[in-house]
Protein backbone atom coordinates (compact mmCIF):
# COMPACT_ATOMS: atom_id res chain seq x y z
CA UNK A 1 0.00 0.00 0.00
CA UNK A 2 0.99 3.25 -0.44
CA UNK A 3 2.79 5.61 2.29
CA UNK A 4 0.10 7.78 3.90
CA UNK A 5 1.97 10.96 3.00
CA UNK A 6 1.28 9.63 -0.96
CA UNK A 7 -2.59 9.08 0.02
CA UNK A 8 -2.94 12.29 1.52
CA UNK A 9 -1.43 14.21 -1.78
CA UNK A 10 -4.09 11.85 -3.40
CA UNK A 11 -6.90 13.01 -1.45
CA UNK A 12 -6.05 16.61 -1.89
CA UNK A 13 -6.01 16.44 -5.83
CA UNK A 14 -9.27 14.30 -5.74
CA UNK A 15 -11.60 16.17 -3.28
CA UNK A 16 -10.53 19.66 -3.48
CA UNK A 17 -11.25 21.91 -0.51
CA UNK A 18 -10.63 18.84 1.71
CA UNK A 19 -7.96 19.86 4.54
CA UNK A 20 -6.49 16.19 5.32
CA UNK A 21 -3.96 16.49 8.41
CA UNK A 22 -1.79 13.27 9.55
CA UNK A 23 -1.78 12.68 13.37
CA UNK A 24 1.50 11.23 14.31
CA UNK A 25 1.80 7.94 16.91
CA UNK A 26 4.99 8.00 18.91
CA UNK A 27 3.91 4.69 20.67
CA UNK A 28 5.20 1.10 18.75
CA UNK A 29 2.31 0.49 16.92
CA UNK A 30 3.07 3.38 14.84
CA UNK A 31 -0.44 3.51 13.38
CA UNK A 32 -0.99 7.42 11.81
CA UNK A 33 -3.85 8.62 11.20
CA UNK A 34 -5.61 10.84 9.21
CA UNK A 35 -7.52 14.09 10.31
CA UNK A 36 -9.85 15.24 7.89
CA UNK A 37 -12.38 18.52 8.17
CA UNK A 38 -15.60 17.91 8.59
CA UNK A 39 -17.25 19.46 5.46
CA UNK A 40 -15.35 17.12 3.14
CA UNK A 41 -15.36 13.82 5.43
CA UNK A 42 -18.06 12.12 3.63
CA UNK A 43 -16.37 12.86 0.28
CA UNK A 44 -12.91 11.59 1.52
CA UNK A 45 -14.46 8.30 2.23
CA UNK A 46 -15.82 7.97 -0.62
CA UNK A 47 -12.59 8.49 -2.49
CA UNK A 48 -10.89 6.23 -0.50
CA UNK A 49 -13.70 2.99 -0.86
CA UNK A 50 -14.07 4.12 -4.45
CA UNK A 51 -10.58 4.34 -5.65
CA UNK A 52 -8.77 1.85 -8.01
CA UNK A 53 -5.62 1.44 -6.32
CA UNK A 54 -6.67 1.68 -2.26
CA UNK A 55 -10.07 0.12 -2.79
CA UNK A 56 -10.72 0.54 1.29
CA UNK A 57 -14.17 -1.25 1.10
CA UNK A 58 -14.40 -2.81 5.01
CA UNK A 59 -14.50 -0.52 7.62
CA UNK A 60 -14.28 -2.53 10.42
CA UNK A 61 -14.27 -0.31 13.86
CA UNK A 62 -15.96 3.02 14.30
CA UNK A 63 -15.63 4.44 17.21
CA UNK A 64 -15.82 7.68 19.34
CA UNK A 65 -13.80 9.50 21.99
CA UNK A 66 -14.15 12.38 24.00
CA UNK A 67 -11.74 15.37 24.14
CA UNK A 68 -12.96 17.25 26.99
CA UNK A 69 -11.19 20.84 27.39
CA UNK A 70 -8.14 20.61 28.77
CA UNK A 71 -4.67 22.50 29.81
CA UNK A 72 -1.81 20.90 28.07
CA UNK A 73 1.69 21.61 29.93
CA UNK A 74 4.69 21.16 27.83
CA UNK A 75 7.93 21.67 28.76
CA UNK A 76 10.19 24.14 26.56
CA UNK A 77 13.86 24.26 26.81
CA UNK A 78 14.32 28.33 26.23
CA UNK A 79 18.03 30.56 25.97
CA UNK A 80 17.85 33.11 28.64
CA UNK A 81 20.49 36.06 29.46
CA UNK A 82 20.76 35.23 33.35
CA UNK A 83 23.23 37.63 34.87
CA UNK A 84 25.44 37.72 31.58
CA UNK A 85 25.57 34.08 31.02
CA UNK A 86 23.52 32.78 28.10
CA UNK A 87 22.03 29.64 29.86
CA UNK A 88 19.33 27.14 28.49
CA UNK A 89 16.84 26.93 30.82
CA UNK A 90 13.10 25.28 31.06
CA UNK A 91 9.97 26.76 30.87
CA UNK A 92 6.91 25.67 31.17
CA UNK A 93 4.19 25.94 28.31
CA UNK A 94 0.62 25.95 28.84
CA UNK A 95 -1.49 25.99 26.30
CA UNK A 96 -5.38 25.38 26.21
CA UNK A 97 -6.73 22.31 24.37
CA UNK A 98 -10.47 22.91 22.87
CA UNK A 99 -13.27 19.95 23.74
CA UNK A 100 -14.13 17.97 20.96
CA UNK A 101 -15.57 14.82 19.82
CA UNK A 102 -13.78 12.52 17.57
CA UNK A 103 -15.03 9.60 15.64
CA UNK A 104 -12.41 7.37 14.06
CA UNK A 105 -12.76 4.68 11.34
CA UNK A 106 -9.87 1.81 10.63
CA UNK A 107 -10.69 1.01 7.03
CA UNK A 108 -8.74 -1.97 5.34
CA UNK A 109 -9.73 -3.62 1.91
CA UNK A 110 -10.96 -7.42 1.77
CA UNK A 111 -10.10 -7.04 -1.85
CA UNK A 112 -6.61 -5.77 -1.89
CA UNK A 113 -5.74 -7.04 1.45
CA UNK A 114 -4.35 -4.53 3.06
CA UNK A 115 -5.10 -1.97 5.57
CA UNK A 116 -5.75 0.08 8.45
CA UNK A 117 -6.06 4.07 6.93
CA UNK A 118 -7.71 5.05 10.06
CA UNK A 119 -9.84 7.97 9.17
CA UNK A 120 -10.61 10.36 12.15
CA UNK A 121 -13.07 13.46 12.37
CA UNK A 122 -13.63 16.41 14.81
CA UNK A 123 -16.46 18.36 16.26
CA UNK A 124 -16.33 21.87 16.75
CA UNK A 125 -17.15 21.29 20.26
CA UNK A 126 -18.97 19.30 22.74
CA UNK A 127 -22.16 20.90 23.44
CA UNK A 128 -23.89 22.55 20.16
CA UNK A 129 -22.07 21.87 17.89
CA UNK A 130 -21.69 18.07 18.30
CA UNK A 131 -22.12 17.25 14.48
CA UNK A 132 -20.40 15.39 12.09
CA UNK A 133 -21.48 13.65 8.76
CA UNK A 134 -22.38 10.05 8.51
CA UNK A 135 -20.46 7.21 6.76
CA UNK A 136 -23.17 4.83 6.79
CA UNK A 137 -23.92 5.89 3.37
CA UNK A 138 -20.54 4.61 2.01
CA UNK A 139 -20.27 1.79 4.63
CA UNK A 140 -23.14 0.17 6.29
CA UNK A 141 -21.23 -1.81 8.83
CA UNK A 142 -21.03 1.93 10.59
CA UNK A 143 -24.73 1.99 10.79
CA UNK A 144 -24.70 0.40 14.91
CA UNK A 145 -21.35 2.15 15.52
CA UNK A 146 -22.06 4.96 14.95
CA UNK A 147 -25.83 4.79 16.85
CA UNK A 148 -23.34 3.60 19.35
CA UNK A 149 -21.54 6.44 18.96
CA UNK A 150 -24.14 8.48 19.21
CA UNK A 151 -25.65 6.17 21.83
CA UNK A 152 -22.53 6.83 24.33
CA UNK A 153 -21.12 10.42 23.26
CA UNK A 154 -24.05 12.11 22.32
CA UNK A 155 -22.11 13.05 18.70
CA UNK A 156 -25.22 13.64 15.70
CA UNK A 157 -24.34 12.20 12.63
CA UNK A 158 -25.79 14.38 9.93
CA UNK A 159 -27.72 11.90 7.19
CA UNK A 160 -27.38 8.43 9.02
CA UNK A 161 -30.90 6.76 8.29
CA UNK A 162 -31.60 5.36 11.56
CA UNK A 163 -29.99 7.43 14.22
CA UNK A 164 -31.50 6.14 17.99
CA UNK A 165 -30.16 5.14 20.90
CA UNK A 166 -28.68 1.86 20.70
CA UNK A 167 -27.29 -0.02 24.11
CA UNK A 168 -29.02 2.46 26.75
CA UNK A 169 -33.18 2.76 26.63
CA UNK A 170 -35.10 5.21 24.88
CA UNK A 171 -35.52 8.23 27.38
CA UNK A 172 -31.98 7.79 28.72
CA UNK A 173 -30.50 11.56 28.89
CA UNK A 174 -26.97 11.62 29.37
CA UNK A 175 -23.74 10.50 27.41
CA UNK A 176 -22.05 7.35 29.54
CA UNK A 177 -18.89 7.30 27.61
CA UNK A 178 -17.95 11.42 28.19
CA UNK A 179 -14.96 11.51 30.20
CA UNK A 180 -17.23 14.27 32.65
CA UNK A 181 -20.19 11.60 32.59
CA UNK A 182 -21.30 11.33 36.59
CA UNK A 183 -22.67 7.75 37.19
CA UNK A 184 -26.80 7.73 38.48
CA UNK A 185 -26.61 7.72 42.31
CA UNK A 186 -28.37 4.07 44.47
CA UNK A 187 -31.63 4.42 42.21
CA UNK A 188 -30.70 1.73 40.58
CA UNK A 189 -30.78 -0.60 43.14
CA UNK A 190 -34.30 -0.06 44.49
CA UNK A 191 -36.78 -1.73 43.12
CA UNK A 192 -39.39 0.93 43.97
CA UNK A 193 -37.64 4.20 44.08
CA UNK A 194 -39.61 6.74 46.79
CA UNK A 195 -38.79 10.18 48.42
CA UNK A 196 -35.27 11.62 47.70
CA UNK A 197 -33.95 8.48 45.47
CA UNK A 198 -37.05 8.73 43.27
CA UNK A 199 -36.45 12.66 42.37
CA UNK A 200 -32.60 11.42 41.46
CA UNK A 201 -34.09 8.66 39.25
CA UNK A 202 -36.42 11.50 37.46
CA UNK A 203 -34.07 12.90 35.16
CA UNK A 204 -32.77 9.36 34.05
CA UNK A 205 -36.48 8.18 33.46
CA UNK A 206 -38.31 8.80 29.96
CA UNK A 207 -40.68 10.98 29.30
CA UNK A 208 -43.49 8.38 29.12
CA UNK A 209 -42.36 7.33 32.80
CA UNK A 210 -42.20 10.41 34.42
CA UNK A 211 -45.75 11.59 33.63
CA UNK B 1 -40.47 -0.06 27.62
CA UNK B 2 -41.90 0.58 23.55
CA UNK B 3 -38.68 1.97 21.69
CA UNK B 4 -39.94 4.88 19.48
CA UNK B 5 -39.18 2.64 16.58
CA UNK B 6 -42.21 0.34 17.95
CA UNK B 7 -44.55 3.08 18.03
CA UNK B 8 -43.14 3.77 13.95
CA UNK B 9 -44.14 0.16 12.96
CA UNK B 10 -47.53 0.58 14.47
CA UNK B 11 -48.49 3.59 12.16
CA UNK B 12 -48.00 1.81 9.60
CA UNK B 13 -49.95 -1.55 10.54
CA UNK B 14 -52.89 -1.15 8.36
CA UNK B 15 -54.81 -4.10 9.86
CA UNK B 16 -53.58 -7.10 8.13
CA UNK B 17 -50.11 -6.81 9.83
CA UNK B 18 -48.66 -8.06 12.57
CA UNK B 19 -46.53 -6.84 14.80
CA UNK B 20 -44.33 -9.10 17.64
CA UNK B 21 -41.84 -8.53 20.15
CA UNK B 22 -39.93 -11.40 19.42
CA UNK B 23 -37.93 -11.35 22.86
CA UNK B 24 -36.54 -10.51 25.02
CA UNK B 25 -36.97 -13.77 26.72
CA UNK B 26 -38.07 -15.73 23.67
CA UNK B 27 -36.18 -19.38 24.04
CA UNK B 28 -34.25 -18.63 20.15
CA UNK B 29 -32.67 -15.46 20.47
CA UNK B 30 -29.86 -17.00 22.30
CA UNK B 31 -29.63 -14.68 25.40
CA UNK B 32 -31.58 -11.39 26.15
CA UNK B 33 -32.23 -10.32 22.56
CA UNK B 34 -35.40 -8.71 21.14
CA UNK B 35 -36.81 -8.75 17.30
CA UNK B 36 -39.19 -6.26 16.79
CA UNK B 37 -40.86 -8.18 13.64
CA UNK B 38 -43.71 -6.68 11.23
CA UNK B 39 -45.38 -9.87 9.93
CA UNK B 40 -47.61 -10.16 6.63
CA UNK B 41 -49.31 -13.48 7.64
CA UNK B 42 -46.16 -15.60 8.12
CA UNK B 43 -43.91 -13.52 6.43
CA UNK B 44 -41.10 -10.91 7.57
CA UNK B 45 -41.98 -7.72 6.09
CA UNK B 46 -39.65 -5.54 8.73
CA UNK B 47 -37.34 -6.56 11.61
CA UNK B 48 -35.57 -4.30 13.91
CA UNK B 49 -33.07 -5.77 16.50
CA UNK B 50 -32.97 -4.11 19.43
CA UNK B 51 -30.52 -5.04 22.64
CA UNK B 52 -29.00 -3.56 25.30
CA UNK B 53 -30.46 -5.35 27.84
CA UNK B 54 -27.03 -7.10 29.28
CA UNK B 55 -25.26 -3.54 28.69
CA UNK B 56 -23.13 -2.58 31.69
CA UNK B 57 -20.51 -0.36 29.90
CA UNK B 58 -17.84 -2.27 29.49
CA UNK B 59 -15.48 -0.07 27.83
CA UNK B 60 -16.25 2.87 30.95
CA UNK B 61 -15.59 0.06 33.28
CA UNK B 62 -12.39 -0.67 31.51
CA UNK B 63 -11.44 3.33 31.43
CA UNK B 64 -11.37 3.66 34.77
CA UNK B 65 -9.20 0.02 35.80
CA UNK B 66 -5.43 -0.53 34.57
CA UNK B 67 -4.65 -2.50 31.56
CA UNK B 68 -3.95 -5.82 33.46
CA UNK B 69 -7.24 -5.37 35.23
CA UNK B 70 -9.47 -5.38 32.02
CA UNK B 71 -8.07 -8.65 31.15
CA UNK B 72 -10.49 -11.08 33.12
CA UNK B 73 -12.89 -8.65 32.13
CA UNK B 74 -12.48 -9.84 28.81
CA UNK B 75 -13.46 -13.17 29.18
CA UNK B 76 -17.45 -12.19 30.00
CA UNK B 77 -17.60 -10.55 26.98
CA UNK B 78 -18.38 -13.47 24.53
CA UNK B 79 -18.17 -16.09 27.11
CA UNK B 80 -18.00 -19.11 24.93
CA UNK B 81 -14.71 -17.96 23.78
CA UNK B 82 -12.66 -16.55 26.56
CA UNK B 83 -9.29 -17.65 25.48
CA UNK B 84 -9.81 -16.00 22.00
CA UNK B 85 -10.89 -12.32 23.36
CA UNK B 86 -7.43 -12.57 25.91
CA UNK B 87 -5.62 -13.16 23.04
CA UNK B 88 -6.90 -10.32 21.13
CA UNK B 89 -7.06 -8.00 23.72
CA UNK B 90 -3.38 -8.80 24.46
CA UNK B 91 -2.55 -8.32 20.99
CA UNK B 92 -3.55 -5.26 21.22
CA UNK B 93 -1.50 -3.78 24.19
CA UNK B 94 1.22 -5.75 22.50
CA UNK B 95 1.14 -3.34 19.60
CA UNK B 96 0.48 -0.37 21.74
CA UNK B 97 3.77 -1.22 24.32
CA UNK B 98 5.74 -2.99 21.49
CA UNK B 99 6.35 -6.27 23.84
CA UNK B 100 7.61 -9.27 21.78
CA UNK B 101 5.64 -12.56 22.43
CA UNK B 102 8.18 -15.98 22.75
CA UNK B 103 7.50 -18.53 20.25
CA UNK B 104 6.54 -21.03 22.94
CA UNK B 105 3.58 -18.55 23.80
CA UNK B 106 2.40 -18.34 20.75
CA UNK B 107 2.12 -21.70 20.11
CA UNK B 108 0.03 -22.31 23.36
CA UNK B 109 -2.33 -18.89 22.07
CA UNK B 110 -2.67 -21.30 18.62
CA UNK B 111 -3.44 -24.16 20.22
CA UNK B 112 -5.79 -22.96 23.04
CA UNK B 113 -7.60 -20.26 20.31
CA UNK B 114 -8.06 -23.06 18.03
CA UNK B 115 -9.77 -25.21 20.64
CA UNK B 116 -11.93 -22.82 21.66
CA UNK B 117 -12.91 -22.30 17.69
CA UNK B 118 -13.64 -26.13 17.88
CA UNK B 119 -16.18 -25.98 20.99
CA UNK B 120 -17.70 -22.75 19.95
CA UNK B 121 -18.36 -24.04 16.40
CA UNK B 122 -19.82 -27.13 17.29
CA UNK B 123 -21.65 -25.85 20.16
CA UNK B 124 -23.39 -23.01 17.39
CA UNK B 125 -24.07 -26.45 15.19
CA UNK B 126 -25.97 -27.27 18.00
CA UNK B 127 -28.10 -24.46 18.68
CA UNK B 128 -28.86 -23.84 15.20
CA UNK B 129 -30.41 -27.64 15.01
CA UNK B 130 -31.88 -27.05 17.96
CA UNK B 131 -33.67 -23.90 16.56
CA UNK B 132 -34.49 -25.92 13.59
CA UNK B 133 -36.67 -28.02 16.38
CA UNK B 134 -33.93 -31.02 16.80
CA UNK B 135 -34.73 -30.35 20.39
CA UNK B 136 -31.61 -31.01 22.24
CA UNK B 137 -30.01 -34.24 20.97
CA UNK B 138 -27.42 -32.47 18.26
CA UNK B 139 -26.36 -30.00 21.24
CA UNK B 140 -26.12 -32.45 23.86
CA UNK B 141 -23.71 -34.06 21.43
CA UNK B 142 -21.58 -30.84 21.33
CA UNK B 143 -21.39 -30.44 24.54
CA UNK B 144 -20.31 -33.76 25.51
CA UNK B 145 -17.32 -32.90 22.54
CA UNK B 146 -16.82 -29.36 24.80
CA UNK B 147 -16.59 -31.05 27.95
CA UNK B 148 -13.58 -32.69 27.09
CA UNK B 149 -12.01 -29.13 25.79
CA UNK B 150 -13.23 -27.37 28.64
CA UNK B 151 -11.42 -29.98 31.00
CA UNK B 152 -7.97 -29.40 29.06
CA UNK B 153 -8.92 -25.59 29.65
CA UNK B 154 -9.49 -26.40 33.26
CA UNK B 155 -6.17 -27.77 34.13
CA UNK B 156 -4.39 -25.57 31.77
CA UNK B 157 -5.82 -22.12 33.49
CA UNK B 158 -7.73 -23.39 36.38
CA UNK B 159 -11.31 -22.23 34.71
CA UNK B 160 -13.55 -23.90 32.77
CA UNK B 161 -14.36 -20.56 31.10
CA UNK B 162 -13.32 -17.78 32.56
CA UNK B 163 -10.03 -18.38 31.79
CA UNK B 164 -8.14 -15.25 32.16
CA UNK B 165 -5.26 -17.16 30.38
CA UNK B 166 -2.83 -14.60 28.46
CA UNK B 167 -0.85 -11.86 30.07
CA UNK B 168 0.53 -8.61 27.92
CA UNK B 169 3.96 -10.28 26.02
CA UNK B 170 2.74 -14.18 26.63
CA UNK B 171 0.72 -16.64 28.71
CA UNK B 172 0.09 -17.11 32.31
CA UNK B 173 1.39 -20.10 33.43
CA UNK B 174 3.39 -23.13 31.21
CA UNK B 175 1.46 -26.02 30.33
CA UNK B 176 0.80 -28.90 33.20
CA UNK B 177 3.00 -32.08 32.79
CA UNK B 178 0.83 -34.30 30.26
CA UNK B 179 -1.23 -31.94 29.06
CA UNK B 180 -0.07 -32.15 25.21
CA UNK B 181 -0.62 -35.84 25.29
CA UNK B 182 -4.41 -35.21 26.76
CA UNK B 183 -4.81 -32.50 23.91
CA UNK B 184 -3.73 -35.01 21.74
CA UNK B 185 -6.05 -37.42 22.80
CA UNK B 186 -9.15 -35.22 22.68
CA UNK B 187 -7.97 -33.56 18.52
CA UNK B 188 -7.08 -37.11 17.57
CA UNK B 189 -10.47 -38.13 18.25
CA UNK B 190 -12.14 -35.29 17.43
CA UNK B 191 -12.40 -35.89 13.73
CA UNK B 192 -14.51 -38.71 14.67
CA UNK B 193 -17.30 -36.99 15.76
CA UNK B 194 -17.39 -34.10 13.07
CA UNK B 195 -18.31 -37.39 11.14
CA UNK B 196 -20.94 -38.64 13.65
CA UNK B 197 -22.44 -34.78 13.43
CA UNK B 198 -21.86 -34.79 9.47
CA UNK B 199 -23.89 -38.20 8.69
CA UNK B 200 -27.04 -37.30 10.98
CA UNK B 201 -27.06 -33.99 10.02
CA UNK B 202 -25.45 -32.89 6.55
CA UNK B 203 -27.64 -34.97 4.25
CA UNK B 204 -30.59 -34.37 6.38
CA UNK B 205 -33.11 -33.77 4.29
CA UNK B 206 -35.32 -31.84 6.85
CA UNK B 207 -31.88 -29.58 8.03
CA UNK B 208 -31.27 -29.23 3.98
CA UNK B 209 -35.02 -27.97 3.35
CA UNK B 210 -34.72 -25.60 6.07
CA UNK B 211 -31.83 -23.87 5.45
CA UNK B 212 -31.02 -24.00 1.66
CA UNK B 213 -31.54 -20.50 -0.15
CA UNK B 214 -32.59 -18.98 3.15
CA UNK B 215 -31.30 -15.89 4.83
CA UNK B 216 -29.23 -15.21 1.88
CA UNK B 217 -26.68 -12.87 2.30
CA UNK B 218 -24.98 -11.39 -1.14
CA UNK B 219 -21.47 -11.03 -1.35
CA UNK B 220 -21.13 -7.17 -1.81
CA UNK B 221 -23.67 -6.37 1.22
CA UNK B 222 -21.42 -8.84 3.21
CA UNK B 223 -18.42 -7.08 2.65
CA UNK B 224 -19.97 -3.10 3.10
CA UNK B 225 -21.64 -4.24 5.93
CA UNK B 226 -18.36 -5.27 7.75
CA UNK B 227 -19.76 -8.83 7.86
CA UNK B 228 -16.69 -11.07 9.30
CA UNK B 229 -16.50 -14.39 10.03
CA UNK B 230 -17.56 -17.73 9.07
CA UNK B 231 -20.55 -15.75 7.82
CA UNK B 232 -18.36 -13.71 5.70
CA UNK B 233 -16.96 -16.59 4.12
CA UNK B 234 -19.90 -18.46 3.60
CA UNK B 235 -21.22 -15.97 1.52
CA UNK B 236 -17.70 -16.81 -0.79
CA UNK B 237 -15.50 -13.82 0.41
CA UNK B 238 -11.68 -15.21 1.06
CA UNK B 239 -10.72 -12.67 3.98
CA UNK B 240 -9.34 -14.83 7.49
CA UNK B 241 -7.26 -12.60 9.48
CA UNK B 242 -5.24 -15.89 10.26
CA UNK B 243 -4.20 -15.43 6.60
CA UNK B 244 -4.06 -12.14 5.86
CA UNK B 245 -3.07 -10.35 9.28
CA UNK B 246 -0.45 -13.93 9.96
CA UNK B 247 -0.64 -13.08 13.51
CA UNK B 248 0.37 -15.31 16.08
CA UNK B 249 2.29 -18.26 14.10
CA UNK B 250 -0.52 -18.80 11.92
CA UNK B 251 2.10 -18.40 8.42
CA UNK B 252 3.55 -21.70 9.62
CA UNK B 253 0.94 -23.75 9.85
CA UNK B 254 -0.72 -25.79 6.70
CA UNK B 255 -4.61 -24.96 6.62
CA UNK B 256 -7.19 -24.17 3.88
CA UNK B 257 -10.05 -21.40 3.95
CA UNK B 258 -12.91 -22.74 3.49
CA UNK B 259 -15.71 -20.94 1.18
CA UNK B 260 -19.19 -20.87 0.62
CA UNK B 261 -21.33 -19.95 -2.59
CA UNK B 262 -24.70 -19.22 -2.25
CA UNK B 263 -24.50 -17.02 1.23
CA UNK B 264 -27.33 -19.22 2.86
CA UNK B 265 -28.02 -20.65 6.05
CA UNK B 266 -26.79 -23.74 4.84
CA UNK B 267 -23.98 -22.68 3.88
CA UNK B 268 -23.25 -21.22 7.10
CA UNK B 269 -23.53 -24.34 8.98
CA UNK B 270 -21.20 -26.27 5.99
CA UNK B 271 -18.45 -23.29 6.75
CA UNK B 272 -18.66 -24.15 10.37
CA UNK B 273 -18.08 -28.27 9.65
CA UNK B 274 -15.16 -27.20 6.91
CA UNK B 275 -13.64 -25.19 9.90
CA UNK B 276 -13.56 -27.57 12.79
CA UNK B 277 -11.59 -29.44 10.32
CA UNK B 278 -9.31 -26.94 9.52
CA UNK B 279 -8.75 -26.34 13.07
CA UNK B 280 -7.97 -29.55 13.93
CA UNK B 281 -5.17 -29.54 11.26
CA UNK B 282 -3.63 -27.04 12.83
CA UNK B 283 -4.20 -28.36 16.18
CA UNK B 284 -2.49 -31.23 15.08
CA UNK B 285 1.02 -29.82 13.80
CA UNK B 286 1.25 -27.55 16.80
CA UNK B 287 0.82 -29.89 19.14
CA UNK B 288 3.32 -31.88 17.02
CA UNK B 289 5.80 -29.31 16.75
CA UNK B 290 5.70 -27.26 20.15
CA UNK B 291 9.42 -26.83 21.18
CA UNK B 292 10.00 -25.77 25.72
CA UNK B 293 11.04 -22.43 26.10
CA UNK B 294 9.99 -19.25 28.30
CA UNK B 295 6.48 -18.40 28.33
CA UNK B 296 6.53 -14.56 28.95
CA UNK B 297 8.28 -11.32 27.60
CA UNK B 298 10.92 -10.66 29.90
CA UNK B 299 10.09 -6.96 29.62
CA UNK B 300 6.89 -7.24 30.31
CA UNK B 301 5.57 -6.11 34.09
CA UNK B 302 2.78 -6.82 36.02
CA UNK B 303 2.53 -4.04 38.16
CA UNK B 304 3.32 -0.26 36.80
CA UNK B 305 2.62 -1.45 33.64
CA UNK B 306 2.58 2.39 31.48
CA UNK B 307 2.85 2.03 27.98
CA UNK B 308 4.22 5.30 25.95
CA UNK B 309 1.19 7.90 25.01
CA UNK B 310 0.16 6.35 21.52
CA UNK B 311 -2.73 4.25 19.54
CA UNK B 312 -3.32 0.90 18.24
CA UNK B 313 -5.94 -1.00 17.12
CA UNK B 314 -5.12 -5.25 17.07
CA UNK B 315 -7.57 -7.99 15.72
CA UNK B 316 -7.59 -11.46 15.19
CA UNK B 317 -10.30 -13.86 13.76
CA UNK B 318 -12.00 -14.91 16.88
CA UNK B 319 -14.65 -17.76 16.17
CA UNK B 320 -17.57 -15.17 15.38
CA UNK B 321 -15.75 -12.83 13.23
CA UNK B 322 -13.05 -10.25 13.60
CA UNK B 323 -12.35 -9.29 17.29
CA UNK B 324 -10.59 -6.03 17.72
CA UNK B 325 -9.43 -4.33 20.53
CA UNK B 326 -8.49 0.01 20.03
CA UNK B 327 -6.63 1.48 22.35
CA UNK B 328 -5.40 4.91 23.29
CA UNK B 329 -2.93 5.52 26.27
CA UNK B 330 -2.11 8.93 27.40
CA UNK B 331 1.20 7.74 29.29
CA UNK B 332 -0.76 6.67 32.31
CA UNK B 333 -1.91 3.51 34.29
CA UNK B 334 -5.31 3.34 32.68
CA UNK B 335 -6.55 3.12 28.99
CA UNK B 336 -7.81 6.30 27.81
CA UNK B 337 -9.67 4.94 25.29
CA UNK B 338 -10.12 1.18 25.87
CA UNK B 339 -12.79 0.20 22.49
CA UNK B 340 -14.24 -3.12 21.81
CA UNK B 341 -14.55 -4.22 18.44
CA UNK B 342 -17.52 -6.50 18.70
CA UNK B 343 -18.20 -9.27 15.80
CA UNK B 344 -21.43 -10.25 16.98
CA UNK B 345 -23.21 -7.01 17.40
CA UNK B 346 -21.93 -5.77 13.41
CA UNK B 347 -22.97 -9.14 11.84
CA UNK B 348 -26.24 -8.53 13.47
CA UNK B 349 -26.64 -5.23 10.88
CA UNK B 350 -27.57 -7.30 8.46
CA UNK B 351 -30.24 -9.33 9.89
CA UNK B 352 -33.15 -7.63 8.44
CA UNK B 353 -32.03 -7.91 5.10
CA UNK B 354 -31.22 -11.94 5.61
CA UNK B 355 -34.77 -11.74 7.08
CA UNK B 356 -36.93 -9.66 4.77
CA UNK B 357 -39.50 -11.93 2.83
CA UNK B 358 -38.71 -14.95 4.47
CA UNK B 359 -41.14 -17.07 6.80
CA UNK B 360 -40.83 -15.72 10.72
CA UNK B 361 -39.69 -19.99 11.82
CA UNK B 362 -36.66 -18.85 9.11
CA UNK B 363 -35.88 -15.73 10.76
CA UNK B 364 -35.04 -17.70 14.25
CA UNK B 365 -32.64 -19.70 12.26
CA UNK B 366 -31.02 -16.92 10.57
CA UNK B 367 -30.72 -15.30 13.62
CA UNK B 368 -29.10 -18.76 15.00
CA UNK B 369 -27.01 -19.05 11.67
CA UNK B 370 -25.78 -15.48 13.05
CA UNK B 371 -23.66 -16.72 15.93
CA UNK B 372 -24.50 -14.15 18.33
CA UNK B 373 -23.83 -14.20 22.26
CA UNK B 374 -25.59 -11.32 24.05
CA UNK B 375 -22.27 -10.78 26.49
CA UNK B 376 -20.21 -9.30 23.55
CA UNK B 377 -23.13 -7.21 21.39
CA UNK B 378 -24.44 -5.31 24.54
CA UNK B 379 -21.05 -5.10 26.39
Amino acid sequence: METLDQIKLRIEAAVPGAIVGILPNDSPSAQRSFLVNREHGRAVAEFLCADASLKLDYCSNATGIDWPEAELTEKIKVKQVVDGVEKEVEEVKKTLRPGCLEAVYHLYSMEKKHGPVILRMRTANRADQNHLPSLTPVWRSCEFQEREIYDLYGLVFDGHPDLRRILMWEGFQDFPMRRDYVGPDDYEYEPTPHDDVLEKAKPHQSVEVKK
Amino acid sequence: MPSRNYELLSKDGAGELLEVAMGPHHPSTHGVFRMDVVLDGERVVKLKPVFGYLHRNHEKIAEGTSYLGSMPYTDRLDYFCSLTNNWAYALAVEKLAGLQVPERAEYIRVITAELTRLQNHACLIGFLVQDMGASGTPLMYAFREREKILDLFESLTGARMMCNYMRFGGCRCDLPDGWLAQAQKVVAEFPRFIDEFENFLSGNEILMSRTQGVGVLSRELAVNAGITGPMLRAAGVDYDLRKVDKYGLYDRFQFRVPLGEHGDVFDRYMIRVLEMRESVKILEQGLATILPGPIVDPKSKLRGFRPKAGEAYGRIEAPKGELGFYLISDGGPNPYRYRVRPPSLINLTVLEDMCLGQLIADAVIILGSVDIVLGEVDR
